[in-house]
Parts: C-alpha cells; structure tokens; sequence
C-alpha cells in the first residue's frame, strides 16, 4: 500500500480537529478536537519515518503521545475547574481576562 | 555725603512697602507715614543741595556705587547713584512738589476707605521717578522708567470700579510700553556699541562712532521720550489718565512721568548733538505738539482735560527746547521746574474746584465760582497768569527764553520753531484765559443747570451711585488742601524770576548740561514784545468769546476743528484705523489659522489614532476561538512563506 495515502488521512484528521477547535465551543470537544489534531501529526510522522527509512519520525511520535498526556492531565483539570465555579464548559464565557 | 543718594529713593520706596503691605491696621496712619516719608526725601534733598552749593561748580557731582546688580563677564550692571546739577533740580522738585501733593491728599481722599494703597501708590511714584533721574546708567534708568509706568498704572486706574478708569490705566500702560520698547532697543545698541551703558563712557565716546549708530540711539530714545511724555505720535494716553484721583493728575503732569521724557532727551543730550537728524526729529515732535496739545486744550469742556492738553502743549515746548542743543537744555530744564509749580498748582486747583462742586468736571456747568472760592481763585489765577507767561512771572522767563532759542536755531527752521512756539503761546493765553473765565467768572450757571443727560459719555455721571442730580454748593476747601496751593502759587510767581536773577539757573546747569548762547536773527527784545502781543492777543480773543458773551450750558455744535479737537484732534480715531483695526484683524486671522490649521493637524493626528486603535481593539474580542484562527492564520501564513522561500 502506497504511504503516501497515510499522509492523506492525517491531512484529514488534522483538518477535522483544525475545524473543531474553531467551530465547537464546548471546552471537552475542543480539547478532543486537539487531540485528533496532534494524532494526526503522530501519523504524518511515523508515516514519514516509515518513508524515509529512519527512527526519527518514530521517537517523536513517542515524546508528543508523552506530552500529550501530560497535556490532557492539566487541561481536563482545568477544564473540570472552570465547570465548578461557572456551570459551564463553554470557552465563550471564559472571557474574564478581557478588559 | 556720597553715602546718603541712596536714602532719597530709599525713603518713598519702604513707604511704599510698609504701605501696601502693612494692611488695614494701618488705615488711620497711612497717609501720614506716606507724607512723612516723602518729606523726609525732600529734607533730605534739600541738605544735599545746600552741601552741593558749598562746593565748586566742578566738584559738584556725586557718586555713589550702592551694588553690583548683575556682575556677568563684560556685562556689567551696577546700581549705582550719580547726583549732580541736573538730577539734583530734578530731585528737589519730584519731592518738593510731590511732598505738596501728598499733604493735598490727605485732605482730597479723605472720604476713600482706600487711602492708605493710594498713599503707598504715590510712594512707590515718587520712588520709582527717583530712581530714574538718580540712576548713573541707562539700565538703572530703565528700571526707573519701568517702575513710572507701573506706579502710573496703579495710579490712574485707582477707581478701578469705574470701567472707563481701568480702560484708561490700561491704555496708558500699553501706550507707554510702546516708548518703554525704544528705550530698551537704545540701550541694546548701547550695549553692543559701547560695551557699557554707564553715562559717562556712552555720552563721552559717542562723538566718535559715526552718525549712524547716534541717529539709531537717538531716534530710539526720542520713541521712549514721546511715550513717556505723552508726544505725538503717542499722546494719547494722557488725555485719559485724567480718569485718576486729581492729585494723581498734578503728580503725573508737573512733577513725574511726563518730565522724565524731557530729562532723558537733556541728560542724552551728547548722543543728539552726534546725531542731527535725531535732533531734527526731537524739534519736530516738539512743535507739532506744543500747537497740538493747545489745540486740544481750545476745545475741552472737562477742566482737567483741558489742563492736559496744556500740559501735552507745554512739554512740547520743553522737547522743542531739549532739541535745539546746548542753547536750548537750561530753558527746556528751567520750564520743566516752573512748569512744574504752576501745572501742579492749577491742577490741584482744579480739584479743590471739584471738591466744591460734587465732583462736576464740566466748566460749563461752573461760573462765577471766584466768590465761593477766594483762596482756590487767587492760587488757580496766579497759576493762570504763570502758564500765559505773563510778564513778571515764572512762565514768563521761561517761555519766552524758549522762544528765543527757537528763533536762534537760525534759518528757515528757526523761524518756523520760534513762529510756532510764538502761536502756541498765543493759544495757551487763550485756552487758559478760556478756562479760569468760564470757572470763575460770568454768570453762577450750576445754579440751573439741567441734569446732565446720559448720552454725553464724556460727561461723568454728577452724583456717583447713580442718585438725583442735585445743585452743587460750592465751598473752599480744608486747609489741608489750600496750603499747598498757595505754596505752590508762590512758586509759580518767584520761581521764574529767580532763576533768572543773574542768569543763576543757567550758571547752575551749564557745568552739566553744556550751554551757548543763541543769537536769534531779531533782538531779545523784539522776540519778547512778540510774546507779550501775542499773549495779549490770546488773552483778548478768549475775553471776546467767553467774558463778554454768556456761555452756553450745553456746549454748541462748533465748528469742524473744534469737534476734531473735542475728539482730541481724531487720535483715538487714528490709532483705532491704523494700528487697532489691523490688529484685530491680524489676531482674527491667526485665531483663524489657530483654529483651522494648527488645530487640525493636532486634531487629525489624534482621530487618525483614535480611529485606528478603534479598529485594533476588536481584535481583542475575549473569544478564545477568534485567538486560535488568528494563530492559525498566522501559522498558515508563515508556513506558506517559509515554502515559498524553499521553492524560490
């Protein structure tokens, strides 16, 4: 199977999650949609390292699924936070920094 | 001896101080702190007098070095004091008949809550024209001249409540500031002529840089002269200085202020025998002034008015004597200090007269007032006789002598000046003779005179509040107010005489001033008897219109020269054509530039930010997925770029 439709589909994970950041205003959905979106740059590179013959691709694969678990302990925390004192998961009414 | 020059102008100056600023607690002393003081001045003045005449005519002048002012490399300004001849007469007559008029005052403001800053005013006065005729330098002398204008100032808008008093102090001030501006330009090019602006080195050195520098220096100073001797061009100020306290008036016209001018063309005297078109200036404005003021004085109503063109008019003699050199400085001198005895004694006459009669300026409504008023009569006419130049008395001497030198300048400009000075002595007859016949003599007419109507502006209102218009009874006034009269009568009769006892005045001066003596192209006795005619041809017509014919309560329509006189000759009008309407149209159009150009630059440059930072702030929205596309766009756009790159 050739590689390169690999990369199509993380192309299109990415879009996917790209748009649910935009569009979604539930935190949770957000917060997934940016998960899809660093899965799908996992699958660009290990689809790259498998092209190009060498482990690089692979180990950062690793360190991101790392970072992106690290990533979802804070946020989810947060997240969970910020329902308790507003009743809401909504990223519109956290504007309290807004002047 | 030398020690002491400072405490004559010391003296009225800690008047003034402790006056004005020692407050109500010293309401019922003021007056009599301020008269002591400048009485001190003059006892003062007269032991340096009689020290200076103990000592030989070369020796006579003093110095003294008080502080350096303002010590800075090659600038050198001192206070420093130089009393000799010249400023010694002028000395004895700012405190002598300034002293006079402080007593007169006690009595005239007595009825003011505000006598007390009126005294402390007079002191500053005093002091300040003290300190200009002391000074031994230009700059000193500025700071002098300066603190005339103030004290002038304060002065004439002393009835500041009155609206046309402080428009009249104003105009004052900034007529003056205009002369002020040619002293300062003087002393400029002084300074970078010279090096100094000390009397000596200047007067001494300016023989010798060419007559162009003489010519600006001179031309400058005859502008400072003319603002502060109410000269034409800038004569008008003096008319309404009438506005103030009537012994302000005497001050200001017999023994300060207007003086100062003719002391400053004298003690510069070098500088203008440097310079002949300066010189040419000098008589010029003189004789235009002397015929000028006269005129003016022909056609005034208001009795102090009318004194005030007499003054413009006899200063002008003095400027003309001042001009024509050596042989003219002693007499323009000698007028200035017998004009000095006699203006003041006819002014402060004309305030007893207004004492007596609720304060009605307007000789129309007077007449017949000599039986009410023995001692106001007697003192007022001798002054009278005095200014004419009747023969005996002090105008006499020194007038007539004034013409001569006008005749002796030889040529046609000699006889130009001495015709000129001949038909102003002729129109002082008449306007004086005008003045003390409808005061004194002919019918009582403020007996029924109707109410003065509110659409003669120049008419004060009779009874101040705005009250009924009620009959003045006419009364003489306290004795405070008749003794310096009659002391100032005495001089007005002597003073000329024995100045001339000898030629004593003269010996006196020369040794200063320089003197020549003239030779007019027709004998001395000639230029007298022409005098006289025409003093009794003056003296003639006035008696024809206003002894022998009743005048009118209300003043008749007049010819066309009277009503320009009445308007004092159309000055007002003049200066409000060519100076006042440009003016204003001059700060219209840059309130106009202001407003439009300077204002839109400023206020574009401020709603071109105000707009865009409008726009920039919202971008700050507080929606995080408004952030995220921009990051996103940004992202994008980098990334694009950075292939881009790649590709090129």
């Amino acid at each position: 199977m050739n590689p390169v439709n690999y990369l199509f589909l993380a192309a299109l994970l990415f879009t996917i999650g790209a748009s649910g950041v935009l569009l979604r205003r539930n935190a949770i959905v957000v917060f997934m949609s940016i998960e899809l979106m660093l899965n799908a740059a996992n699958l660009a590179l290990v689809t790259f390292s498998r092209m190009h013959g060498n482990l690089d691709g692979q180990i950062i694969a690793f360190f991101t699924m790392v970072v992106a678990a690290a990533e979802v302990v804070v946020g989810l925390a947060i997240i969970v936070t910020i329902f308790r004192s507003r009743h809401s998961a909504s990223v519109d009414d956290a504007g309290l920094m807004k002047l | 001896m030398e020690t002491s020059i400072g405490l004559l102008v010391a003296a009225p100056l800690l008047g003034a101080a402790v006056l004005l600023c020692g407050g109500r607690r010293l309401d019922r002393v003021g007056h009599w702190v301020g008269t002591a003081l400048a009485a001190a001045s003059f006892v003062l003045a007269a032991v340096l007098f009689a020290d200076m005449l103990g000592r030989e005519a070369d020796e006579r002048s003093l110095h003294q070095h008080v502080f350096s002012w303002i010590p800075v490399g090659g600038f050198q300004a001192d206070v420093a004091f130089q009393l000799d001849q010249l400023s010694m007469t002028f000395v004895l007559l700012i405190t002598g008949v300034g002293t006079l008029i402080h007593v007169y005052s006690i009595g005239y403001m007595e009825h003011d809550e505000r006598r007390r800053r009126f005294f402390g005013y007079l002191n500053l006065f005093l002091a300040a024209m003290l300190l200009l005729v002391l000074a031994d330098n230009y700059l000193l002398l500025y700071a002098g001249w300066e603190g005339v204008g103030l004290a002038s100032y304060l002065l004439i808008g002393f009835w500041q409540h009155k609206p046309s008093a402080a428009t009249a102090a104003k105009k004052a001030f900034i007529v003056n500031r205009v002369g002020d501006i040619g002293l300062s330009i003087a002393i400029m090019i002084m300074f970078s002529t010279f090096g100094t602006f000390a009397f000596g080195p200047v007067l001494d050195s300016v023989g010798e840089t060419g007559e162009g520098t003489a010519t600006a220096i001179g031309l400058m100073l005859l502008l400072a002269a003319c603002g502060k001797s109410a000269q034409v061009p800038l004569q008008s100020w003096l008319g309404d200085a009438m506005e103030g306290p009537t012994p302000v008036s005497a001050l200001i016209h017999a023994a300060t202020m207007v003086t100062a001018g003719v002391y400053l063309i004298v003690r510069s005297g070098a500088i203008f025998e440097a310079a002949p078109t300066a010189q040419t200036a000098v008589v010029t404005v003189g004789a235009i002034t002397l015929l000028f003021g006269a005129i003016v004085g022909c056609a005034k109503d208001d009795i102090k008015k009318a004194l005030a063109g007499s003054t413009m008019s006899q200063i002008g003699y003095m400027v003309l004597a001042a001009g024509l050199g050596p042989i003219g400085y002693v007499f323009a001198i000698m007028h200035l200090v017998t004009h000095g005895f006699f203006k003041a004694g006819l002014f402060l006459g004309a305030g007893s007269v207004m004492h007596g009669m609720n304060d009605e300026v307007d000789m129309r409504r007077y007449g017949g007032l000599r039986k009410y008023m023995p001692i106001t009569f007697v003192t007022f006419g001798l002054g009278y006789l005095a200014i004419i130049g009747f023969p005996g008395l002090s105008g006499f001497f020194s007038k007539d002598k004034i013409i001569e030198a006008a005749f002796a300048r030889g040529g046609t400009e000699g006889w130009i000046l001495g015709g000129a000075a001949l038909l102003g002595a002729a129109i002082t007859a008449f306007y004086m003779t005008r003045v003390m016949l409808m005061t004194f003599f002919g019918e009582e007419r403020w007996r029924n005179a109707p109410a003065p109507s509110p659409e003669r502006p120049d008419v004060e209102p009779v009874a101040q509040g705005g009250g009924e218009y009620e009959v003045p009874r006419p009364h003489e006034s306290p004795r405070s107010m008749t003794v310096p009269m009659i002391v100032l009568a005495f001089g007005s009769v002597f003073a000329g005489g024995l100045f001339s006892w000898g030629d004593a005045f003269v010996n006196w001066l020369a040794p200063v001033t320089t003197f020549e003596h003239g030779h007019p192209p027709i004998s001395a006795a000639t230029v007298t008897a022409a005098t006289v005619v025409a003093l009794l041809l003056g003296v003639g017509l006035a008696w024809l219109q206003y002894g022998r014919k009743p005048v009118p309560v209300v003043a008749p329509r007049g010819s066309l020269l009277t009503r320009a006189a009445r308007r004092d000759l159309l000055q007002d009008d003049f200066n409000h054509v060519v100076l006042v309407k440009p003016g204003e149209y001059l700060t219209r159009g840059l309130v106009y530039l202001d407003h439009t150009v300077v204002d839109g630059v400023v206020n574009g440059t401020a709603a071109a930010v105000g707009g865009l930072s409008g726009r920039a702030r919202r971008l700050q929205n507080g929606y995080a997925r408004s952030y995220a596309v921009s990051m996103f766009g940004g992202a994008a756009i980098l990334i694009a770029a950075t292939l881009l790159m790649r590709a090129v």
